[in-house]
């Protein structure tokens, strides 16, 4: 009986040293992203809580932040081609960000000097919405906006 | 092991045009399976873009990103020849790296 007893304390104690380790491998490299992952400003729900998230107040509108090779109809709402481009000087990160998202920040970018103020990519949409591109520069923000529509299964939308 | 990233780096002009296609399922955590289960989410959290140890691009992305997802953007001071090496981080803290010589 107690040779069974050491092997039960034995096994316990060997997964537990395993979950441990697996827990510690798992923590580790999500506490290593989290510093460079702004919680909250990717589960704001709202414009005004994102904008908190960054730090910055109500961004200015601006005609010198615009969208290249985005469409204004999107036939597919998985996969909704982005571009944006900044001619405001100092451009330091660029965002965007999808209205009727359940949450609004779908990617942020942050643009070293040497580094065009130009990022294209794809996105999801739920549906039909205005898109915004944040860009902060300077420390301001500036917004402009761009509405899309999404057609669900080619029958309008 | 996630698959390879296809990195096409190409002088344009005077600067570097760098187009990024990875493979990744994008999981929203929106999503419910069959059984009414919710998905968990899976999604690429950080992405950077290094040339010559200098990092040239660092981004942040959301569970919106398109799943398997193409990213652009250009840069300065690369000469042909250079290497680009582009990481991402998943929300699991999977990684991968992959690098592409500028043409």
């Amino acid at each position: 009986m107690g040779t069974t007893r050491r092997e039960v304390l034995k096994t316990g104690g060997g997964m537990t040293l395993l979950g441990l380790l697996a827990a510690a491998g798992w923590l580790k490299p999500e506490e290593a992203t989290a510093q460079a992952w702004n919680k909250g400003a990717f589960e704001a729900k709202t414009m005004d809580e994102t904008m908190k998230a960054f730090g910055g107040g109500t961004p200015a509108q601006s005609k010198d932040v615009t969208f290249v090779s985005t469409p204004d109809i999107a036939e597919n709402g998985a996969v909704v081609p982005v571009g944006v481009t900044s001619s405001i000087p100092k451009t330091e990160s660029i965002a965007i960000l999808v209205e009727k998202n359940p949450n609004l920040l779908v990617a942020s970018f942050d643009i070293p000097p040497g580094t065009d103020p130009t990022i294209s990519t794809r996105v999801k949409m739920g549906q039909s919405s205005n898109v915004y591109a944040l860009v902060k520069a300077d420390g301001k923000y500036y917004v402009a906006s761009k509405e899309i529509k999404v057609t669900l299964g080619g029958c309008g939308g | 092991m996630a698959d390879p990233m296809k990195i096409r780096a190409n002088v344009v002009g005077d600067s570097t045009e760098v187009k990024v296609l990875m493979s990744h399922e994008m999981e929203t955590g929106q999503r419910k399976d069959a059984a009414g289960k919710t998905i968990p989410a899976w999604f690429i959290q950080n992405v950077s873009a290094t040339h010559n140890g200098k990092t040239v691009l660092s981004a942040q992305w959301g569970p919106a990103i398109a799943k398997n997802p193409f990213l652009a953007f250009k840069f300065k001071g690369a000469a042909k020849g250079d290497k680009v090496q582009i990481t991402w981080v998943d929300n699991k803290g999977e990684k991968r790296t992959d690098e592409a010589v500028v043409g």
